[in-house]
């Protein structure tokens, strides 16, 4: 009997804060805005093919048109259709997004979780390890990383995998440990529930709104690192990429403006529709804002 | 006065020490992850640690002055010693020793950097503060759209619209380099033409920087304001002004001062980008030649150096924020 009151309690209160979370969410104007952009961008990158109209890899002789009607976006020195590089490059870019910041995430949370929630010795340890990871500045990491271990696609996800979990890992062990102090986990505790049940049960669905926030920022930061790196020659060239057209037009900026302009338009509008919804996600969910940007790497 | 009499004191008490030391242990800590990549990335260590560009009698020089036959204990110990001495490798491709081909790029990267932190500080406190009084007004709204607007754009991108609006399309400033390469300048002239070649640099550098400490001005200044002090200094009829910038800012600017101090990293990699772009022959630009030239113990000793100047500017900071707020304790 006790349980289910103590249940439906939570349900009510987790039912009521979501619908405050989705008001707070929908009145912010740059977050709705940045949702639209990211279905946008998430359509983009998953029907490339479909979207796209010429193969962005395919060379041709017209070289460095202006945008017009049969090239949008233009072409660039080697004939290359822009509007399709700039369509498969969201691909990329997502697809590493993405990943990096599951994986870390994944690492994160486990990590997180174990410290926060054993304490003591495995705390300490797990603790010391993340920070060690924290020590070195993490794009020039990923740099020298990437640049003694070479830049295919994987490597380039684990570089970043490396130098993101333990940012995810001391956030959620922070959470953890503020969520394990709340009384229905003392309540849960007393009851007899096992570590695994409350860990897995009480503490992580809790913890969830701010791994999700968290997320969401993750993969932006990841999208303009890893632009970064291909920008400076250290992406994978088999892949298209937005930082990789950057860095092949940045020689051409005087008479092509068209191919550094749409890559990086495409650049900052993901990034910032990715930061307006985290931004506003984090609002919402908590007024007063653990998380500021993780950090701005490129 | 008061302020040099806590810090003294607080370095009595064990706390600058304590720092030091700790400080001191992180730059162990990052020598031996440089000796670990070195020693993790594929192929032969000896390679990585002169560069492509030796021949097989090089290499064996190499093998045998970092002593790649011997225990990997033996091998991290003379590492660190020879890190100690103030010796990083020698650079095949610039024919000098490592550590002078990175001191003499030092300066133009200082420069860039401390300008763009001035100019971000100013501006980024003052829009901060407005945004803060006006807190979800038109004005704060559109500051706040900036900020983010300035946080999700590459720093390169910035880079890439200023260069294409100002120095291609208008022709204002100078697109590249640090001084004209063309005409012999001196005194008064020259300090002119680097300036105009700072421009674009500087402000690109400065509207990443901008974003953030705007955001945390603003935030840490919401927070001061609902304080009881503030109340009873408006009930007692001080001027508006006088309680922004007199009470409230002097307590909202010890959060930013951390700040400012914290994302030195990040202001260092926004340098890489910067100065790829507007050819800077800086720090920034000598890692991207190291990289594409395969000049490994440059690129390793750049890495090195950078992260120790993360530690040592963290250090700084803790120390002036211990300095300025009375009421940390550690």
């Amino acid at each position: 009997m006790i349980t289910k009151t103590l249940k439906q309690d939570r349900n009510d209160e987790s039912a009521a804060r979501r619908w405050n979370t989705w008001r707070s969410f929908k009145r912010n104007r740059s977050a709705l805005t940045g949702l639209i952009l990211l279905a946008i961008f998430l359509f983009v990158a998953v029907f490339a093919e479909q979207v796209a109209p010429r193969d962005p890899q395919k060379m041709s002789d017209e070289t460095f048109r202006p945008p017009s009607f049969e090239a949008l976006f233009g072409t660039d020195d080697l004939g290359r259709d822009v509007f399709s590089g700039v369509i498969r490059g969201a691909r990329t870019s997502i697809f590493i997004g993405v990943t990096v910041a599951l994986l870390s995430g994944l690492v994160g949370v486990v990590v997180g979780l174990t410290a926060g929630y054993a304490g003591g010795l495995l705390d300490d340890l797990l603790m010391r390890i993340t920070e060690l990871f924290l020590i070195p500045p993490r794009f020039f990491l990923a740099l020298v990383i990437a640049a003694l271990f070479g830049s295919t696609l994987f490597t380039m996800i684990a570089v970043l995998s490396v130098t993101y979990w333990p940012t995810a890992a001391r956030l959620v062990r922070a959470e953890v440990l503020s969520i394990r102090e709340r009384s229905f986990i003392e309540a849960a505790r007393a009851m007899g529930a096992s570590p695994a049940r409350i860990v897995f049960h009480d503490i992580l669905p809790n913890a969830l709104p701010l791994i999700v926030t968290n997320f969401t920022l993750m993969v932006s930061g990841v999208i303009l690192v890893e632009a970064g790196l291909s920008f400076i020659g250290l992406g994978d060239a088999d892949h298209i990429s937005w930082g990789y057209m950057l860095h092949n037009g940045q020689h051409f900026i005087r008479d092509a403006w068209w191919t550094v302009f749409f890559p990086t338009l495409a650049v900052s509008l993901l990034v910032f529709a990715l930061n307006a919804v985290g931004d506003a996600l984090n609002h919402a969910l908590d007024p007063k804002s653990r998380i500021e940007y993780l950090d701005k790497p490129a | 006065m008061r302020l040099r009499r806590q810090l003294l004191s607080r370095s009595s008490g064990g706390f600058f020490i304590r720092r030091a030391v700790q400080a001191f242990f992180l730059i162990l800590v990052l020598i031996s992850i440089n000796f670990l990549l070195i020693h993790l990335a594929p192929g032969d260590p000896a390679h990585i640690l002169s560069g492509q560009s030796g021949d097989e009698k090089y290499y064996e020089f190499i093998r045998a002055k970092f002593g790649l036959d011997r225990p990997l204990t033996t091998q991290l110990w003379i590492y660190l010693s020879s890190v100690a001495r103030g010796d990083f490798g020698y650079s095949l491709g610039y024919q000098q020793p490592v550590i002078a081909v990175i001191f003499e790029r030092v300066p133009a990267t200082l420069l860039l950097m401390l300008s763009a932190v001035s100019v971000s500080s100013v501006a980024g406190v003052a829009l901060g503060v407005e945004a803060a009084r006006r807190a979800n007004s038109f004005t704060d709204r559109a500051i706040n759209t900036f900020a983010v607007l300035g946080f999700s754009m590459p720093s390169f991108s910035v880079g890439h619209l200023l260069l294409i609006v100002f120095a291609l399309y208008l022709g204002i400033f100078p697109a590249q380099n640090m001084s004209s390469a063309s005409q012999e300048l001196s005194g008064l002239d020259y300090g002119l033409d680097v300036l105009s070649h700072m421009v674009l640099p500087v402000t690109t550098l400065a509207i990443v920087y901008l974003a953030q400490v705007m955001r945390l001005t603003r935030t840490a200044m919401l927070n001061v304001l609902g304080e009881n002090f503030i109340t009873t200094a408006r009930a007692k009829g001080v001027g508006e002004g006088r309680v922004i910038y007199g009470h409230a800012l002097r307590n909202a600017l010890l959060p930013v001062i951390t700040v400012i101090g914290s994302d030195f990293g990040m202001l260092l990699s926004g340098a890489v980008f910067i100065e790829t772009v507007f050819a800077w022959p800086g720090l920034g630009r000598l890692m991207i030649d190291s990289l594409a030239m395969r000049d490994y113990p440059v690129l390793m000793g750049l890495f090195l150096i950078i992260s120790t100047s993360v530690v040592v500017v963290n250090f700084i900071t803790d120390l002036a924020y211990a300095a300025l707020d009375p009421r940390i304790k550690y």
